[in-house]
């Protein structure tokens, strides 16, 4: 044990994690080609209209295939064939998308099926008998035994004993961890295994509603609901594809009135390339591929509202330990007593630490070496390590008749004191200033000579002042929690450069803090793991539980981190963002898009009635059929070129929302208007040169 | 007058008229304006109304539809017995029942389609009493509407929305009787007529001939004509009725009434919601479009008339002059016709069928583009607030957040009721107009034929569509047939909206707001004027294009020229 065990828990983590796919992100590519495989086939199961109906948008352009379909048998002909194909085929896209979106949950939901795999339990009877039977027997409050080499059966607390346990089925974190009765540690997941020694576990979960079957369902997407913001945007879909009918419908007897007769087929077409196809056919693949794109980063979001949420949090509530700072503190200096130099501190402080192999005692080995090229000597036979103990609350060396000890302030006065030393003036005084700064000092005494203190601080993890002003940036405020003193708080908030920070923090003020930003509208996320943080949890906008946690605050969170790594709630709201960036994009390129359809298609539809309607063809297409096939050609291929965009998302940069709306109106919005200018002349091109038409 | 000198003087009166009228209408439906109090509070208690208690959206609309339902059958009934009531020196008979309910639901829409011609079909007390009582309360009811709607966004978790018998009332006495009464005086003093005393017969002794020249109380029908945006005239020939509009004076004064309240909401709105900016984000967007608009048709309007032109009758050095009043010339014609279309009034200082294609155009725009440039009273700002909504639906979502607008967040029932409102005119215009020229009865119509032809359907529909009541002149529009379709449209051009726009209103009051921050989408920068003008264009352009093509762009190109 070392000196600070109460801010050893977490262990160190950078600040971007790596993002390796593993566990439930064992991954492939995003166009593995078994993938495509199934999407391609998911694309034609797809077809069915009760699916279909789902989907105003496509259901729109399937009844519009019927009916060129009808026309084309009735009155066959290359074009109205053509017409009827690429109909077919954009629908085909479409389904297509989805199922490319769905397909990478999918593999990895038969994974982890596979790891589900029926266990046998050891239930224990209320007289104390074990009984050997089928995991999913099993009911809440059931009591189990695993023992080294078993799989625990089902999801529940330990209430007897202690255990290593291997979660790398869930977590892909492939080094065990210690699960043990009471405390935040004590909660299990189905389906990991033991390790070692022997426990036993209260069932907490309903068979079929493990952690792991929730998992399943997520990843997998089958319990999928349409978010907040996506039913809106389907909302505005809908009533764009509605205002296109009687803008379409009402050209029948327009063109009968100027004398044109007007072919259902380029009707048709006409409607299928206004109505916002593109989006229509590339929405849901979009909220799919953002919940994927979470379950890459290792994190189960329960709902897709609580993804989208996490793109419009404007407060960020980060604790201290482990997600500011890296959790271990660090020697950072040496300071010396009056009369003593440096070196002589160090070379102490060195020595005292040599056995030492916590984090802090290590970094003042390192830091002696860094300061003064103090190295790792050999002490011969006649020395011995003092181990720490709760009782001195010291450690050190006993090396040729030199007592070195490092240790708490009080401990080695009292130490120094007994064999009859005295306190050098001043000490207190650099003790007390160095608490107060949010550091923590170490004392290090000779025998009875105390020959200065060492600074221990927390450190800032790097990079994470940057991640900040980012955040700041996109207009969110970071608030530091943490049990330190108000001075120390104060301190680390500065040189992390948080916004704000809460001081000696309890889940109370934590809840109330909460309640208080959400009261001024703002939506607020949180980390927690603890019992304590379950209630906070739940009341917090987006509650990411880690997995080292307690069931209460997974079930409490909406999210749950599988690599229990804090940071990642800054991945969390940038992927938020992103999911909702890449479907406004997206809705504003379709739409641009409309404007050079409506060139290629108008002029084609009466330009036999009316030459000179030939001067709206400012693309200078061949003729009418091949300006309505190359501009519903165009239609099909768009969302084909898109899915990647929409399966990986529009690139977000942590920059204002003004530079962002800019950027994207710019590549989307006059994006939109131009590409398909230039696609449908080519299409035109290519099509002509087939002399079909 | 100078166009350049006349467009100068109109930014600086309008600006002047943003800035103060802005401010004293938001102090007036704020209840801060007290000064007519002896007379409006016992016009509640007449009413019974408590101008204490405010309502619910569902309760301010439901005032609303009882207090238009009523008015449109007064009005019809006064129409209808027109001849057996006083006032009625030429002793006119009734109107027909077809035209009595058109123009009945024509002003109390605030459209003011006039199916008829005024001097020799409506006795003074119809003009009076009827009409132009209705172009008071019908304008107020517009501004009443916008006013809610601003409540709504201004206001944080709240159930009401105002008053609705107290928006109208106030509306009248404080803000449109005290304008329409001192311009009325300028304007009698320019020379429009205003009495009661029947036609004038003059005799000339040398020819022997005798000449009845037709006038009434026309004088403050014009000011409020203009002022609320009504657009509905004494005579036939609208403000070309030397009558009417007299004086180069009375032309511009005109200009200025009809653009003051819908130009000076905008500040009333920015005013409201505690940001000036918000409302010059959006009036920017309504000065692009009207200026496009304008410039379109006061463009084409300096051009000669090709077919005058092939006659080498006249020189048109001036433009086209074909139904142009010789005092006004083109240009001041058509700014004051694009203006008064630009506004939802309809008036009209020369012959809109006259004008080229591409002016033609020009009108049909601003209209198609929703009637937001700036719109009529009210109106124009609740429809482009609409517009606003969904520009930052769209903007919104590509900067990664929730939509918000003025702190409100826009989510599913925002989105709803928004699209409707603003996709309802296109659709009811488009499906009409196909009915109309499918029908023999719609067919029957238009004088012209051809491309022109359905231009003449097409700018009917779309003129009582937005409750505008511009004529393009050239359709016979009374007919059973017209009458009917034209209500229709009239209708829920004003109701199909009105509604939505108050269930928004309540919607948003109810909701908290979210605070502002760095990443909030800013609402007032040029930036998202700019997105809401495209909105407004993609909408009206994406759902108009094929039919705007079929008539006067087809009529254009077959000049052989696009411009």
């Amino acid at each position: 044990m070392s000196e600070s065990d109460e801010i050893n828990k977490a262990t160190p983590q950078g600040v971007t994690p790596q993002t390796t796919p593993h566990g439930v992100a064992e991954s492939r590519g995003l166009f593995d080609r078994q993938i495509l495989r199934v999407a391609a086939l998911g694309a034609v199961k797809k077809l069915d209209p009760r699916i279909q109906a789902r989907n105003p948008v496509m259901f729109v352009v399937l009844i519009g295939t019927v009916v060129t379909l009808y026309e084309a048998i009735r009155r066959p002909g290359v074009f109205t064939w053509s017409i009827t194909a690429w109909l077919l085929l954009t629908v085909l896209f479409a389904n297509f998308a989805e199922a490319m979106a769905e397909g990478r949950g999918k593999a990895q939901a038969d994974t982890l099926r596979r790891m589900r795999s029926e266990t046998e339990a050891r239930r224990l009877g209320s007289d104390g008998a074990e009984e050997r039977v089928p995991a999913s027997s099993l009911a809440k409050g059931d009591l189990v035994v695993c023992e080294a080499g078993d799989v625990i059966p089902s999801d529940g607390e330990i209430t007897e004993g202690i255990a290593s346990v291997d979660e790398s089925a869930i977590t892909g974190e492939s080094a065990p961890v210690i699960r043990e009765s009471g405390g935040d540690r004590s909660a299990v997941t189905g389906g990991t295994k033991v390790l070692s020694d022997r426990i036993v576990v209260q069932i907490t979960a309903e068979p079929g509603h493990t952690f792991l079957d929730r998992m399943i369902s997520l990843v997998e997407g089958s319990s999928r609901q349409r978010t907040p913001n996506e039913i809106a945007l389907t909302i505005l879909l809908a009533a764009l594809t509605l205002v296109f009918l009687p803008v379409v419908v009402a050209l029948q007897p327009f063109g009968h009135f100027a004398g044109a007769a007007v072919s259902v087929t380029v009707l048709v077409a006409l409607l299928v390339c206004l109505i916002p196809t593109t989006i229509g056919a590339l929405l849901s693949a979009i909220g799919i591929a953002g919940m994927d794109r979470l379950v890459q980063k290792n994190v189960l979001a329960m709902s897709g509202r609580a993804v989208e949420a996490a793109g419009d949090v404007q407060t960020l509530l980060l604790d201290k330990t482990g997600t500011i700072t890296l959790g271990n503190r660090m020697a950072s200096a040496f300071i010396p007593a009056a009369g003593r130099t440096e070196r002589e501190l160090a070379e102490a402080a060195q020595l005292a630490s040599l056995a030492d192999e916590t984090p802090e005692g290590r970094s003042i080995v390192v830091l002696a070496k860094e300061r003064f090229n103090i190295r790792e000597r050999d002490l011969g036979a006649d020395h011995q390590f003092v181990p720490f103990s709760a009782n001195t609350r010291m450690s050190g060396l006993d090396v040729d008749g030199h007592h070195i000890r490092k240790g708490a302030a009080d401990s080695v006065k009292a130490f120094v004191a007994d064999t009859g030393g005295t306190i050098p003036i001043g000490l207190d005084q650099v003790v007390e200033q160095l608490s107060r700064s949010g550091s923590t000092p170490l004392v290090v005494a000779d025998g009875s000579e105390i020959l200065g203190v060492i600074e221990l601080k927390d450190v800032v993890k790097q990079g994470i002042k940057e991640r900040f002003d980012q955040l700041r940036a996109v207009g969110i405020r970071t608030v530091m929690i943490t049990g330190d003193n108000p001075l120390t708080a104060a301190a680390i908030a500065q040189e992390a450069g948080v916004d704000d920070y809460l001081a000696e923090a309890t889940p109370e003020r934590k809840m109330d803090l909460i309640k208080a930003e959400q009261a001024g509208g703002k939506l607020v996320a949180m980390t927690g793991d603890g019992t304590n943080d379950a209630p906070a949890l739940a009341q917090a906008d987006v509650g990411v539980a880690m997995n080292t946690g307690t069931m209460a605050a997974k079930e409490a969170g909406n999210m749950v981190d599988l690599d229990s790594n804090p940071t990642k709630l800054i991945d969390i709201v940038e992927v938020g963002k992103q999911l909702l960036i890449t479907r406004g994009s997206l809705t504003t390129f379709s739409i641009a898009n409309d404007v050079a359809k409506y060139f290629a298609i108008i002029p084609a539809l009466f330009v036999a009635t009316y030459p000179q309607l030939n001067a709206l063809n400012i693309m200078r297409l061949h003729n009418a059929e091949t300006a309505v096939l190359s501009a519903v050609i165009f239609n099909a291929l768009v969302i084909v070129a898109l899915i990647p965009l929409a399966l990986r998302g529009v690139r977000f940069k942590p920059v204002g929302a003004a530079s962002i709306l800019r950027r994207n109106v710019l590549i989307y919005g006059l994006g939109g208007v131009v590409t398909p200018f230039i696609f449908i002349k080519l299409i035109d091109l290519i099509l002509t040169a087939t002399r079909f038409y | 007058m100078d166009l350049a000198l006349t467009l100068v003087l109109l930014l600086l009166v309008l600006a002047v008229a943003w800035r103060f009228l802005g401010s004293y209408l938001a102090a007036v439906y704020d209840g801060r304006v007290s000064w007519l109090g002896w007379f409006e509070r016992p016009v509640y208690r007449l009413l019974g109304v408590d101008p204490e208690r405010e309502q619910s959206w569902q309760r301010y609309t439901g005032s609303l539809a009882v207090f238009s339902g009523v008015a449109i059958l007064i009005t019809y009934a006064i129409f209808r017995f027109q001849g057996s009531l006083p006032f009625n020196p030429q002793h006119l008979g009734a109107v027909p029942p077809a035209l009595s309910w058109n123009t009945a639901v024509s002003f109390v829409t605030n459209t003011n389609w006039q199916n008829y011609a005024g001097e020799s079909t409506m006795s003074y007390l119809s003009q009076m009493v009827g009409l132009t009582v209705q172009q008071f309360v019908s304008a107020s009811v517009g501004i009443a509407v916008a006013i809610a709607l601003v409540r709504g966004f201004a206001r944080k978790g709240s159930p009401t929305i105002g008053n609705f018998w107290v928006d109208l009332i106030r509306g009248v006495i404080y803000v449109l009787i005290p304008v329409a009464f001192i311009a009325g005086i300028v304007f009698v003093g320019q020379g429009t007529v205003q009495t009661l005393a029947g036609p004038a017969v003059i005799h000339n002794p040398l020819t022997g001939l005798s000449q009845v020249i037709l006038r009434g109380p026309v004088g403050f029908m014009e000011t409020i004509k203009q002022l609320g945006t009504n657009g509905g005239g004494f005579f036939n020939a609208n403000g070309a009725h030397p009558f009417e509009d007299p004086t180069a004076l009375t032309l511009f004064l005109s200009i200025v009434l009809l653009l003051a309240i819908p130009v000076a909401l905008t500040y009333t709105f920015g005013k409201m919601v505690g940001n000036i900016r918000q409302g010059v984000a959006v009036l920017a967007a309504m000065i692009v479009l009207f200026g496009a608009w304008t410039a379109l048709t006061v463009y084409a309007e300096s051009q000669p008339n090709p077919a005058v032109s092939a006659a080498h009758a006249v020189a048109q050095h001036q433009g086209n002059m074909e139904g142009k009043e010789a005092r006004f010339g083109p240009q001041q014609t058509a700014l004051y016709n694009a203006a008064s279309t630009e506004t939802s009034t309809g008036s009209v200082a020369g012959a809109n069928d006259s004008f080229n294609p591409l002016g033609g155009l020009g009108l049909l725009a601003g209209m198609m583009m929703g009637e937001v440039s700036p719109g009529g009273v009210g109106s124009g700002l609740y429809t482009i607030l609409l517009f606003a909504l969904l520009a930052v639906f769209i903007g919104g979502l590509m900067i990664g957040r929730t939509p918000e607008y003025l702190g409100k967040k826009i989510q599913a029932p925002e989105v709803k009721l928004a699209s409707f409102a603003v996709l309802v005119m296109p659709i009811t215009v488009l499906v009409l107009t196909a009915l109309a020229v499918s029908l023999h009865a719609g067919r029957a119509g238009p004088s012209n034929a051809g491309p022109h032809a359905f231009s003449e359907i097409l700018y009917a529909f779309t003129s009582q569509g937005n409750n505008n009541g511009s004529a393009f002149a050239g359709l016979n529009g009374n007919t059973a047939f017209y009458n009917v379709t034209g209500s229709i449209a009239m209708l829920i051009g004003r109701f199909a909206i009105i509604v939505p726009v108050l269930a928004l209103a309540g919607v948003l009051a109810a909701k908290h707001t979210v605070p502002e921050g760095l990443g909030t989408f800013k609402t007032d920068t040029p930036l998202f004027t700019g997105i809401l003008i495209s909105v407004i264009v993609i909408v009206g352009g994406l759902t108009f294009f094929p039919a705007v093509s079929l008539g006067p762009i087809i009529e254009q190109l077959s000049r052989h020229r696009l411009f």
